[in-house]
């Protein structure tokens, strides 16, 4: 560690502590709780159905704010995971396994203290990964061309296919399908307007909000409704929240595990949380010598994959940062949140803004500490929302996306589009083709367009400098490899073992 | 030939659907060459590898056994899409407040169990937040009553 990394710390908590910027921490951190908590509702459509409040807010403070309901969402996640074994969060769906188990023996308080010291541990350290590792990653971004960026995004996006449920074709063609609807509207380089099938509306292409809603939200509340609103809330069991000497020794490696492997994790394309969470497990699960108690309310069970989502849903910044590359359906978004502010998200971003960048990596260790400070005061009443009926809920959130939507340009067409998007999600959902893929490959579907463009005019229509330029082969081979590795059946079979346990 | 998982069959049908009609809708535009890409050219290269791998999740439909159609529900679909097409096209000619009330209660609708004194307080709650924070706060430009008689 150089003193640039503390001047450069020092820049952005001076950012990040401006009563303002912490004032919209708090905002973003307690509502990404707030959705963490909520089963039905996830970070992906909260972020997308708050993008137009972002509007009016100075750039930094829109990042920070939606930065802190990614991470807070982490943390609700393990809330409602632990007392009614229901993950409020995909990622904390792992946590039920013992958290909910600790809960039934009496345990819930020292399980949510476990998941909080966990959360808040990782959290400090993967700040200061983020604020290592970025700089260098940028660096080398700076001298990527066009066929350096076509190759990563090939890799980010094979990359997303790993993650998928079920069948790697369909999650490919998912893929694809999401860079073909993110080419809708005016081509940039030619000035013809594409599929558009004379909807003025759609000059401008579609917007990712209104897909991100419909496939994430809506679909999602058509989905729940199909389903009996069946919970069994452990309300006045949460009495002792303090483990004990021997919840410590157990804790703390696990915590340090997971924090390290998660953070890795989430660093690689198509990581993040969920990745990390699961990872954690898996590994935990092997190396304990309390093996054999994890499904039974083993406290490393909830200390491991706790700390290890928060340190991905940290680190999956990095590439977003650096590379201007998204790595899951939240970075996406966060992309889209910065073009609207009139951000290239990409590595100039740190040399041109270094106040943005440093600012919003300080505000997550404050985050952190905001979260580990409230939550645990705070649990009371995040288990009365969790009583709180589906029936009230879901009218709600409808408002509330009709609202964020309609007020994108004052337009019901947009809202139209959110609803034929919703209904396409759902399909989606039930023939088994999931919609993360989508709406990543939406994002990169323009931008690897015009690097592909322009990689092919400067190499005169020869598709093979693809390969000869080390960095982008290196890219592409390890694209293939993954690709190759996800076919073999052996691992199939493997992968689908591994979601199955969900 | 028999169909043996029809829910890959119904996906490798929208995925060969989807390219289909994205290579013939890029007929309309020019192709150029792979130096000078033209508007046509990533589009109907995406559309025909999206064809293929639907092919294949078709094909392999018909060969190995998997699960059946799954069952729509249609009462959730019908209403929660209503709720949203009502408030997104009445919002301007009958403002905020009934455009909340009509969505809330449709989409109401769409639940287990209607019962219309919760959701006629849940309406009251929703309109008073929504108008707080979205017109009075995030000075969002909808009108709160109808034209007429504003």
């Amino acid at each position: 560690m150089d003193m640039t990394l503390f001047s450069n710390l020092a820049l952005g908590f001076g950012v990040a502590l401006t009563p303002i910027n912490l004032m919209y921490c708090l905002v973003g951190v307690i509502l990404g709780t707030l959705i963490g908590v909520l089963p039905g509702i996830g970070p992906v459509a909260t972020i997308a159905m708050l993008l137009p409040v972002t509007f009016s807010l100075s750039p930094i403070t829109a990042l920070i704010m939606l930065a802190g309901i990614y991470y807070g969402a982490q943390y609700g996640g393990s809330t409602s995971a632990i007392l009614v074994n229901l993950p409020g969060e995909s990622s904390s769906v792992v946590t039920c396994l013992d958290g909910y188990q600790m809960a039934r023996q009496g345990r819930a308080g020292v399980a949510l203290a476990t998941a909080a010291i966990g959360s808040f541990f990782a959290g400090c350290v993967a700040t200061l990964i983020v604020a290592m590792f970025a700089p260098p990653l940028a660096e080398i971004a700076l001298k990527f061309g066009p066929s350096e960026y076509f190759s990563l995004m090939v890799l980010g996006l094979v990359a997303a296919v790993v993650l998928a449920h079920g069948s790697v074709i369909k999650a490919v063609a998912m893929v694809i399908l999401g860079l073909l609807l993110g080419l809708v509207g005016t081509d940039v380089n030619s000035g013809v307007l594409r599929f558009a099938f004379g909807i003025s509306e759609l000059a401008d292409g579609i917007g990712f909000v209104t897909v991100a809603m419909g496939l994430f939200g809506t679909a999602e509340i058509i989905t729940n409704l199909e389903m009996k609103d069946e919970r069994e809330v452990f309300t006045n069991k949460v009495t002792n929240m303090f483990p004990t000497k021997e919840d410590w020794k157990r804790m703390w490696k696990p915590i340090l595990r997971g924090t390290f492997l998660g953070s890795a994790l989430g660093i690689l394309p198509g990581g993040g949380a969920l990745l990390a969470s699961f990872g954690a497990y898996t590994l935990e699960k092997k190396v304990s010598k309390y093996g054999h108690e994890f499904g039974k309310g083993a406290i490393e069970g909830v200390a491991a994959p706790e700390a290890a989502n928060n340190a991905g849903a940290q680190t999956s910044f990095i590439p977003l940062l650096t590379l201007g590359i998204p790595s899951n359906a939240v970075m996406a978004l966060m992309i889209g949140a910065m073009m609207i502010q009139g951000i290239a998200p990409g590595p100039q971003v740190m040399t041109e803004k270094p106040q943005l960048f440093w600012g919003m990596i300080a505000s997550m260790w404050v985050g952190n500490l905001m979260l580990v400070i409230l939550n645990l005061p705070m649990i009371g009443m995040w288990i009365k929302l969790l009583t709180v009926p589906y029936r009230i809920l879901f009218p709600s959130i409808l408002v509330f996306m009709a609202i964020g939507v309609y007020s994108l340009s004052n337009n019901p067409f947009d809202v139209l589009l959110m609803m034929l998007f919703g209904l396409l999600g759902y399909i989606f959902v039930k023939l088994e083709c999931e919609p993360a893929p989508l709406l990543l490959g939406f994002i990169l579907g323009p931008l690897m367009e015009e690097n592909l463009r322009r990689a092919m005019l400067l190499s005169r229509g020869d598709p093979i400098v693809f390969f000869t330029k080390p960095i982008s082969a290196g890219f592409l081979i390890a694209s293939i490899l993954l690709l190759v590795i996800l076919l073999l059946p052996n691992i199939r079979k493997k992968r689908e073992e591994a979601f199955v346990e969900e | 030939m028999k169909i043996k998982s029809p829910k890959d069959f119904w996906a490798g049908l929208m995925f060969v659907g989807f390219g289909v009609f994205f290579m013939v809708v890029a007929r309309n535009y020019q192709m150029g060459s792979a130096v000078r890409m033209g508007p046509a050219y990533f589009p109907t290269v995406l559309g025909g590898i999206m064809a293929v791998l639907g092919g294949i999740v078709l094909f392999q439909s018909l060969v190995v056994k998997g699960a059946p159609f799954p069952k729509l529900s249609f009462k959730p679909i019908f209403y929660i899409s209503l709720a949203l097409i009502l408030f997104g096209y009445l919002l301007k000619p009958l403002g905020f407040i009934l455009a909340l009330v009509l969505m809330v209660f449709v989409s109401a609708f769409g639940g287990h169990e209607f019962k219309a004194k919760e959701v006629s307080i849940l309406t009251v709650v929703l309109i008073i937040f929504s108008v707080l924070v979205f017109v009075k706060g995030l000075t969002l430009p909808f009108p709160l009553w109808p034209a007429f008689l504003g």
